[in-house]
């Protein structure tokens, strides 16, 4: 990747991590954790892969996300903020009554595919939309992103298996595995492992990458355009809480937000590496 | 009554996505393994680029037809009502009741008169559960006729439906050209003024003959048919409420959450009458004959000529 694409991306994608914050802190409440395991392939994908036009957010060309993992919403509103979706002022009144910007991604918040945010039914969702752009020769992709402790729903299989059988090519679902959900580490709660060999299984493209690595994501995402007859999973490897060092691979930060100072030390490392990509 | 036609609306849901296949582009057809019971094989066998079996996997089903109408398609979603409304409650709910997505449910074999496979199919729960979503409309043809016009009507109009369907053949009672569908109106089937009979689906044939048996003894029944539970006509409701005074509802359901329940909510809100229920009672049906079942249960000519007897002491 161009190195100054790349430090654009990262810059960006440091911006979408305080957004998280910012969000969370205000809403005092919310999902910073598997946010910012999800930034930085959010960004590259707004930025970088999909054909989106936040002036002409209904396009019926353009390219698709359901975030089925809706608890991260922060970092998907922080996106299409950056974006110009919407102000970014709506990211403080996040969770706030009357807000525009719902705890779960809503389909009436302009840029957002689908409500979504019961966990496994996203997946399904999105398989929907990548059959009508087959049904209709359109040449859009449907981009799905999931949790790892999200695939423990069966629905999630469900659509695996229709997503092979209509042969969806249009389709990429990316696992966000962080390896932690709520009640602990995933393969101590109840295993979704081995991830790739079930994709694989049920007749998916897998694909594995480094979720935080701009040049892996878009190696990862080159590849998963070569694949036209099965739907692409891709398998990112990722961290918890990646960029605020306190919250980094502990299970605690998937639903708490920050306090005051908490808030204000994520802040402060965060608006560091920012300089640091500025400098 | 030996030259009455009958027909399942199972058989008028099928037929009729095939007959409107040509003037509708859009619509396109979803099953879960039971296309040769839900019907939808018609429209399979004349459309097959357009229908989309899922296999066994309603609650993926669900959301595929989501995601469909959110890019334009207007999907119907066929299985049983167990199925639809029971098993898919959620994923109708957040995924197309909470989008408020164009998606149409095609719900069948509702009701005890699935017949011999028994309890774990026979959903008398599928009113009460769909009444809870917001948005939802909910139709629930008695005959052929009326299945025809639900579908037409439900594919004309933007927004989620879930559709109620029979698998036993039942009299066609509409069959005359001056019939008109016109969704959340009632039916009075038959004016009567001391008390009214308020049935839907297939008890609306029942409440018809109970209303004859009735006029022999001198009792005026009124017969009013709510094809549509949701939004209901609650108009007409609470005029029937205050010009006879006392209400008797029948339905294929349970009596808890369907129409006699939304009868009752909306008759205490603008003239409270005694309004007694005719459904199946807060137990799971069992296997037999449908039409053995319905005696059983209660759903029948004979118990609602009892029940509305008794009914009128509470006048």
């Amino acid at each position: 990747m161009d190195a100054s694409i790349k430090k654009d991306l990262q810059k960006k994608s440091c911006k979408v991590r305080m957004g998280v914050i910012e969000g969370t802190y205000n809403a005092k409440s919310g999902h910073p954790g598997g946010s910012l395991s999800i930034s930085d392939t959010l960004t590259y994908l707004y930025y970088n892969k999909m054909n989106v036009d936040p002036k002409n957010p209904e396009d019926p060309d353009r390219d698709r996300l359901v975030l089925s993992k809706g608890h991260t919403a922060p970092a998907l509103y922080a996106v299409l903020a950056q974006k110009g979706y919407f102000p970014e002022d709506e990211i403080k009144k996040l969770r706030h009554i009357g807000a525009m910007l719902q705890g779960h991604p809503c389909i009436n918040t302009v840029g957002v595919d689908m409500s979504s945010g019961s966990l496994g039914q996203g997946i399904s969702t999105a398989c929907g939309m990548a059959l009508a752009g087959k049904l209709d020769n359109k040449s859009y992709k449907v981009y799905a992103i999931l949790g790892d402790g999200e695939i423990e729903e069966g629905q999630v299989w469900e659509a695996a298996m229709f997503a092979a059988h209509y042969k969806l090519g249009n389709l990429v679902a990316i696992v966000d595995n962080n390896g932690l959900q709520i009640d602990g580490a995933i393969t101590e709660v109840c295993s979704p492992e081995p991830i790739t060999d079930k994709f694989e299984a049920f007749g998916w493209y897998v694909i594995t990458m480094d979720g935080h690595d701009f040049d892996d994501i878009d190696r990862a995402f080159a590849e998963a355009e070569t694949v036209n007859d099965k739907p692409v999973a891709i398998i990112q490897k990722s961290v918890k809480g990646k960029g605020v060092s306190f919250m980094e691979n502990q299970v605690g930060w998937h639903g708490t937000a920050p306090n005051k100072e908490q808030y204000e030390q994520a802040m402060s490392e965060l608006n560091a590496q920012l300089k640091e990509l500025e400098g | 009554m030996a030259d009455v036609i009958k027909k399942a609306t199972r058989e008028s849901y099928g037929e009729t996505l095939r007959d409107l296949a040509e003037e509708y582009e859009n619509l396109v057809v979803l099953d879960a393994d039971l296309a040769a019971a839900t019907k939808t094989g018609i429209f399979k066998k004349a459309y097959p680029e357009r229908f989309f079996d899922c296999g066994i996997a309603e609650a993926n089903m669900m959301g595929v037809a989501a995601g469909l109408a959110s890019c334009g398609k207007i999907p119907f979603a066929s299985t049983f009502a167990m199925f639809a409304a029971g098993r898919a409650y959620e994923i109708v709910r957040n995924s197309i009741g909470y989008p408020h997505l164009n998606v149409k449910i095609g719900a069948t074999h509702a009701g005890i008169s699935v017949g011999e496979d028994g309890a774990t199919h026979q959903c008398n729960e599928d009113i009460a559960l769909m009444r809870t979503i917001p948005g939802m409309t909910i139709i629930n043809p008695c005959d052929d006729v009326e299945a025809r016009s639900a579908v037409r009507c439900a594919i004309e109009f933007n927004g989620p439906v879930y559709m109620r369907f029979g698998r036993l053949a039942v009299p066609v009672i509409n069959d005359r050209e001056t019939y008109k569908f016109e969704l959340g109106k009632g039916v009075v089937m038959k004016d009567g003024s001391d008390i009214t009979i308020i049935a839907t689906g297939l008890m609306v044939n029942e409440a018809l003959e109970a209303s004859k048996v009735l006029e022999t003894e001198g009792i005026s029944a009124r017969v009013v048919n709510i094809h549509t539970i949701k939004p209901l006509d609650k108009e007409l409701i609470c005029r029937c409420a205050k010009e006879t005074g006392v209400i008797v509802t029948a339905e294929e359901h349970s009596v808890i959450g369907g129409l006699g329940s939304a009868v009752a909510e909306a008759v205490t809100e603008c003239c409270p009458v005694p309004v007694v229920k005719i459904g199946v009672n807060d137990v799971y049906g069992y296997s037999g004959p449908a039409v053995d079942l319905l005696k059983d249960f209660g759903l029948s000519a004979e118990n609602i000529v009892k029940t509305t007897k008794e009914a009128l002491k509470l006048k």
